[in-house]
């Protein structure tokens, strides 16, 4: 049976034992009163049929790939199996073809394989159809059961209720464990071939690994500083224009601006942070690059058409909103008696500002200014089309530079095999953004809400 | 010089300050508005090409002869496929050059037709069998993606050469060129070839990834704001989940695509390029916006309304679903809106999980290869074709517009029930 009939037989279960439980609370006529409304039992009935069964139907829904998988490499002969690992790969991909088109071929061992799968896909699937259906029923039958009149109805749904919430919001932790866990996992392996020194110190990143092992520069190296570099040459690019720009901005609006302007230019400021960053990407690549290099070329200057200038400006545009946002939250969480008092000592506003009420916000400003490196490190599809793609360890803005993120989507678009260093790599450099943008996030929060704790 | 004078002295200066700083800020919020209408003027102006499409009139021959076909039987779906449709294309061409000879010269005259014109052909002829054996049929059919740019920019490139500027030159003076509203862009899934290539399977891509987005995170983020807003405990516990949900927020939406690569698509053996992982991956991060903007607008309910409930009888549960929960629904779905626009605008986690392949057709479901508005974006943004750059620059106006209702739908709804409250 397929897998949403599946679902729908359990579905169906559920209504019919809601519909059971329902219809006995209604007519129910014993010594005491009953503890909730007919239609908490019949909820309470259709809960007992179907989450056990939907439990049961995901558990195997996941699992069943991996026994069917067991079963084929099972049926395989010996000599099959001791074949080299990538014959084996191959073999493998003959069968999943086979079955997927279902049709017989020449080969008698794969023949073979393809009816042992459809065998054992024929034993799990009724199986699991027999199962739903027992547990099904039996959650209608306790229904049926004199069991069903002694529970407090409502309070036992509202039970499960609050588990299911609760399952909701340790969503968070699971993917956080996700991340770190599929993370480093495949970074440990990199380290295993390429060594954590290396990797770190290493100058020079050139991860073509060839096909062939006799060719020149097979092994490939990994040094990341030239991608460190890159990442922070763009970055900070990005935070020379976005830290004075964004920090003006609050400070004019919420400090100069009549409640007028301000209404109707903070929510168009915000348009640039809705805007896709792969729109930005795009501007970037085709506009703003090819004008620098046209500048830069009128003044004498040679300048690569990717130039880190190019990305690292369009990307401080695309924080300005982010930085001018977070310090108008602090700046507004200035006292107005600290503004007063320095006004009213003959201060300008200007004196103000820059000898009070900055000073004042200063933590909670670094804070949002760290929130920022860390979006300008992680930021992706600006720096992959308008940044270059070979490693370059310079500091100077006019020439290409590439990034952690560039490289990590160049490693693994495309199609290779899963296990290689060059894709292993990959995670070893996920590895690097995340631990960096989480400290940086960990730090810039608790600033914040230390400077938050402050005046309030 | 008692004190006044000696600050009555500093004063011209300190007010010139005064009015330079106050300067700064206003070019400061100019610049960024500058920058705004620059980029969205650069790209409507890259744009505005992709949306009229050059055609040239054809005659095309549709005697037996021409066809091949033999005038005694009935032309069946065998007969009509095995057609030469490129010859036929080719012949009315000729038919309108007949000076033209020269190998060469003809494999230049060739090169002003799109090489979608045959299907084009071939599909009217599918539909209108009774045309065969009469006279010519006049059709208009794209033209090639080089003479589409040079036509309508009227600019010269290196692609179009001289002998084809003399062949639309004599096309304009016959009126057998013409530009017309480009619908295939809204009707066509993405082709090598700029004049064929359009946006729907994008769109639909992009429908399917968003409709799990929303399916799987809109439940999981409001119960998880219920759960922390009304029921959970003050414990270490609860704030390390608030803790994550606040990091994970601000995690490089890369380090997602990683996760997915990882553990949907690795692990769990589930299709790479699908709907259905985009959306998982998406789901997982805009979870984190939508729980934080439902927290905010439960909190925001009167504790009134929740006591009021509380008192009547009703449990816990009960008063959040029937009294705190709809009234904070309008906070919920702007958020949730919110959300979903960054979902749509999202891209590098995508090219991750494989949603960067090449996908001609239109997906049919979340299992389905398929690609997304802003991976389209990126894809034709890196094609060498220069009539690629108006189409990228002509879809990221679509995104644009979609981002804006979508916007514009969250700010209704929060003035609509700030306004009925």
């Amino acid at each position: 049976m397929s897998v949403s009939s599946l679902f729908l037989i359990v579905l169906g279960l559920g209504f019919i034992a809601f519909v059971v439980g329902q219809q006995r609370a209604a007519g129910y006529e014993g010594d005491t009163r009953l503890k909730s409304l007919p239609h908490h039992y019949g909820f309470l009935t259709a809960i007992w049929s179907s989450i056990p069964a939907l439990i049961l139907l995901l558990a195997w829904l996941s699992f069943e790939p991996v026994y069917l998988q067991k079963q084929i490499e099972q049926s395989l002969p010996v000599e099959a199996l001791n074949q080299s690992e990538e014959v084996l790969e191959l073999y493998m991909n003959n069968i999943h073809l086979a079955i997927q088109n279902n049709q017989a071929g020449d080969d008698e061992v794969v023949n073979n394989a393809v009816l042992h799968y459809q065998r054992s896909e024929l034993h799990s699937r009724s199986l699991i159809t027999a199962l739903v259906f027992v547990l099904g029923l039996s959650g209608i039958i306790a229904g049926l059961s004199r069991l069903l009149f002694r529970l407090h109805a409502r309070v036992s749904i509202e039970k499960v209720i609050k588990a299911f919430l609760m399952l909701c919001s340790g969503v968070a932790i699971v993917t956080t464990v996700g991340i770190v866990f599929s993370v480093l996992f495949e970074a440990i392996r990199f380290f295993e071939a390429v060594s954590v020194f290396d990797f770190i110190f290493g100058s020079s990143w050139s991860p073509q690994t060839s096909i062939r092992v006799d060719q020149v520069g097979s092994s490939g190296s990994f040094g990341a500083v030239p991608l460190f570099l890159g990442t922070m040459l763009i970055s900070a690019i990005a935070l020379i224009i976005a830290v004075p720009v964004g920090l003006m901005t609050a400070i004019y609006l919420s400090e100069y601006a009549s409640a007028r302007f301000r209404a109707s230019a903070k929510p168009a400021l915000e348009i640039l942070a809705g805007i896709p960053t792969v729109v930005y990407g795009f501007f970037a690549a085709l506009t703003v690059a090819p004008f620098i290099r046209e500048v830069g070329e009128s003044v004498g200057l040679s300048v690569a058409s990717e130039s880190a200038l190019a990305a690292g400006i369009v990307m401080g545009v695309m924080i300005i909103p982010f930085v001018s946002s977070l310090s108008d939250d602090v700046i507004s969480a200035v006292p107005q008696a600290m503004r007063d008092g320095s006004l009213g000592l003959g201060a300008t506003r200007s004196e103000t500002i820059k000898q009070v009420v900055i000073p004042a916000a200063l933590p909670g400003i670094v804070g949002g200014v760290l929130l920022a490196a860390s979006r300008a490190i992680g930021e992706t599809m600006i720096v992959v089309m308008a940044a270059g793609l070979a490693a370059n360890l310079t500091v100077n803005p006019l020439e290409a530079v590439t990034t952690v993120t560039v490289q990590i989507v160049t490693l693994l678009t495309g199609d290779q095999e899963f296990d290689s260093p060059k894709t292993l790599a990959a995670f070893a450099l996920g590895l690097m953004l995340f631990i960096s943008t989480l400290v940086l996030n960990v730090i810039a929060l608790h600033i914040v809400r230390k400077y938050r704790e402050h005046y309030e | 010089m008692n004190n006044t004078e000696i600050v009555k002295q500093g004063l011209k200066k300190r007010y010139a300050r005064e009015k330079r700083f106050q300067l700064y800020g206003k070019l400061a919020v100019l610049s960024g508005f500058v920058f705004l209408v620059i980029l969205l003027f650069d790209i409507t102006s890259k744009a505005w090409p992709a949306f009229s499409v050059t055609e040239i009139l054809l005659e095309i021959p549709v005697d037996h002869e021409s066809l091949g076909l033999s005038k005694d039987s009935e032309p069946n779906e065998e007969a009509l496929s095995g057609i030469n449709y490129a010859g036929l294309v080719k012949q009315a061409i000729r038919n309108v050059f007949p000076e033209v000879t020269k190998r060469q010269q003809k494999k230049l005259l060739y090169r002003l037709v799109s090489s979608g014109a045959e299907f084009e052909i071939k599909q009217m002829m599918g539909e209108n069998t009774d045309l065969i054996g009469g006279e010519p049929v006049s059709v208009w059919v794209k033209a090639d993606d080089d003479i589409d740019t040079y036509y309508k920019l009227e600019t010269v490139t290196s692609r179009v050469k001289g002998e084809q500027v003399r062949f639309i030159e004599k096309l304009k003076a016959e009126g057998r060129i013409q530009t017309s509203f480009n619908i295939d862009f809204f009707t066509t899934s993405d082709s090598r070839e700029p004049e064929q290539a359009g946006i729907r399977g994008a769109l639909v891509g992009s429908f399917w990834t968003l409709l799990v987005t929303l399916l799987v995170s809109l439940p999981v983020g409001i119960a998880a704001a219920i759960y922390l807003e009304e029921f959970a405990p003050q414990n270490k516990i609860t704030d390390f989940v608030e803790i994550n949900i606040n990091n994970l927020a601000a995690v490089p939406s890369i380090v997602f695509g990683l996760l997915g690569l990882a553990v949907f698509i690795s692990f769990f053996g589930l299709p790479r390029s699908a709907p259905l992982v985009g959306g998982l991956v998406l789901s997982l991060m805009t979870l984190p916006t939508i729980i934080i903007s439902s927290r905010a607008a439960i909190k925001s309910v009167p504790p009134s309304l929740k006591e009021a409930a509380l008192g009547l009888g009703a449990s816990h549960m009960q008063t959040v679903f029937h009294h705190v929960l709809p009234q904070a629904m309008p906070g919920v779905l702007t958020g949730a809106i919110i959300g979903m626009a960054q979902a749509l605008g999202e891209t590098a986690p995508l090219l991750m999980i494989g949603m960067v392949a090449f996908i001609v057709d239109v997906p049919g479901g979340i299992f389905d290869s398929a690609t997304v508005l802003p991976v389209q974006i990126f894809l034709w943004s890196d094609s060498p074709e220069r009539a690629f750059t108006a189409l990228t620059a002509a879809t990221i106006l679509v995104l644009l517009a979609f981002l804006t209702l979508m916007n514009a739908l969250a700010i209704f709804l929060r003035n609509y029930f700030e306004k009925k409250r």
